[in-house]
């Protein structure tokens, strides 16, 4: 579904992705761990088009995609989940979730409204709450909820776990898995390798720009330097 | 108290144009962090194509509509054509252009128009209205009413369609709304556009009571500044509060001091906001995420 091949990309004259290779095939969760300053963002943001790439191809559904702008690329199918959730504080969580049908915005966004809501009933009851006002984990689902709404065929999430609540974690999980289940392709960037580690079919490991380890999730598990390096062990 | 009365409506008429010229500067700075300085030109082409039309023979309000086009056009213009080209480039550097544009547009209406002063006829008269022993321009309240409608119709935009939360959107968090699919090079032309048509619609009011001409656009950028700083740069509801005070300040200023002052009140309100409250009146602190 999505194939990333050799992608460097950089920050004025500072490559941070030194010829990235990663592929997430359909209905899997693929997770990318790795430290602060890795570049995960960095990736996830190349692959939405919202950070230039210096070299390599991206490409969905067979299609390379790395010259489209961002906004034909959430046509396409691809919806972000921001690092740090991203919501529009100023408008209400009604406004924030239409707005993420702005991709579609000629067809019914009704049926997607209300699957959104039953996904996560906490944000029907405060739908025309400012999303500024709202706690960290709401503001959580209601970032996923606004992806939702582009009824993206991959999902790219960063770090959803952050800062949230040990329930609200697991709380999370169990909604990707159940998107999953739901048909939608997944990848999932954290820090907290141990939950990702738990849902996905794959990962990979990114280390100052580089994937220095891939393969099925439970291998990369038992990795010993992964066990040591990001899960304590 | 007639006096004050007076002075007050002058005070409110002239405020409504600064405020216009206010909303017309918070509009392109929210979607694009941009201080368009060229913003007082919008107001000159507006007044004098509609004045050149209409010499031209063609009926006032077509000659409005044209003025009106064209304004919206050269705003465009310059988005796509001037600050474009240089995205990426320093704000600083976004701002330069914007005065370069101005400098521009002053001089291409330099020679396409001409130097000299030019009027419109009122819309409904010139026969001042006595009021509490005032006397009023009914084209002064044509000026406040045509600044309420158009406050109006930029509010029911933004309250009641999508494009309206899209361009909130935009100005609230940039990435978030490229991630969700908007086209946020779109919304900052369409802000452009809409800010020069409302700018040329100040200046086709304004023109029947103040007059214009190919420079008239440097001190309304000035005074429109200095209102959309003194409301706090990206608030609307500032941008109007502080174009009606400043006129205010301007017309009581004229009126009990000396006419000669009467621009120093805006520099000096420019001063004053940017060393006692850089967040002006209803300006917010922005909140970075990280
Ligand atoms: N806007 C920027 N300008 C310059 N350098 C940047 C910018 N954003 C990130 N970097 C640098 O690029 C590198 C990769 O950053 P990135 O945000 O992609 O890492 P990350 O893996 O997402 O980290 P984290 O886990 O902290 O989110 C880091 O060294 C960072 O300092
Ligand atoms: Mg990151």
């Amino acid at each position: 579904m999505l194939s990333i091949e050799n992608v460097t990309s950089a920050y004025g004259r500072i490559e941070v992705l030194h010829g990235v290779t990663l592929r997430v095939e359909p209905g899997e969760i693929v997770t990318l761990i790795g430290a602060n300053g890795a570049g995960k963002t960095t990736l996830m943001h190349a692959i939405s088009g919202v950070q230039p790439i210096t070299g390599g191809a991206i490409r969905f559904n067979g299609e390379p995609i790395e010259k489209r702008p961002a906004h034909e690329r959430v046509a396409f199918g691809i919806s972000q989940v921001p690092e740090g959730r991203q919501v529009f504080a100023p408008l209400s969580v009604l406004d924030n979730l239409r707005l993420g049908a702005w991709s579609r915005r000629d067809t019914d966004m009704e049926p997607e409204l209300a699957r959104v809501c039953a996904l996560f009933p906490m944000l029907d009851a405060i739908l025309d709450m400012p999303a500024g006002a709202l706690s960290g984990g709401q503001q959580q689902m209601l970032a996923i909820g606004r992806a939702l709404m582009a009824k993206p065929r991959l999902l790219l999430l960063d770090e959803p776990s952050m800062g949230l609540a040990p329930n609200l974690v697991d709380q999370l999980l169990a909604v990707i898995r159940a998107l999953r289940d739901d048909s939608l392709t997944i990848l999932l960037v954290e820090q907290n390798a141990r939950a990702a580690l738990a849902i996905a079919d794959r990962a990979y490991v990114l280390e100052t720009g580089r994937v220095t380890l891939s393969g099925p999730a439970a291998e990369i598990q038992a990795d010993r330097r992964v066990r040591e390096a990001y899960l304590g062990i | 108290m007639a006096e004050l009365l007076q002075f007050a409506f002058s005070g409110l008429t002239v405020g409504a144009i600064y405020a216009l010229v206010a909303l017309g500067f918070t509009l392109i700075h929210n979607a694009s962090d941009i201080i368009n300085f060229a913003q007082g030109e919008f107001v000159m082409l507006g007044g004098m194509t509609t004045v050149f039309m209409a010499t031209a023979g063609i009926p006032l309000p077509l000659a409005m509509l044209i003025a009106i086009v064209v304004t919206t056009g050269v705003g465009l213009a310059l988005h796509r054509f001037a600050i474009e080209p240089a995205r990426g480039a320093s704000p600083v550097a976004l701002i330069m252009i914007t005065i370069g544009a101005s400098v521009f547009l002053r001089g291409v209406a330099q020679i396409v128009f001409d130097k000299r002063f030019h009027s419109l006829p009122p819309l409904f008269g010139a026969d001042p209205i006595q009021f509490g022993g005032a006397a009023i321009l009914p084209q002064s309240l044509v000026v406040l009413a045509g600044a309420a409608v158009i406050v109006a119709l930029l509010w029911l935009f933004v309250e009641r369609t999508l494009l309206g939360k899209a361009v909130i959107a935009t100005a609230a968090n940039r990435l978030a709304a490229r991630l969700i699919g908007v086209d946020t090079r779109r919304i900052v032309d369409f802000s452009f556009a809409v800010s020069a048509a409302i700018g040329a619609i100040a200046g086709i009011l304004i023109t029947p009571i103040a007059l214009t001409s190919y420079d008239v656009g440097t001190l309304l950028a000035l005074k429109g500044f200095a209102a959309a700083m003194l409301g706090g740069i990206g608030s609307p509801l500032g941008a109007v509060v502080g174009g009606l005070l400043i006129g205010m300040i301007e017309a009581l200023c004229a009126g009990y001091v000396s006419s000669s002052y009467k621009d120093a009140a805006a520099f000096l309100i420019i001063l004053v906001v940017l060393i006692a409250m850089p967040q002006g009146l209803f300006g917010r602190v922005k909140v970075e995420r990280v």
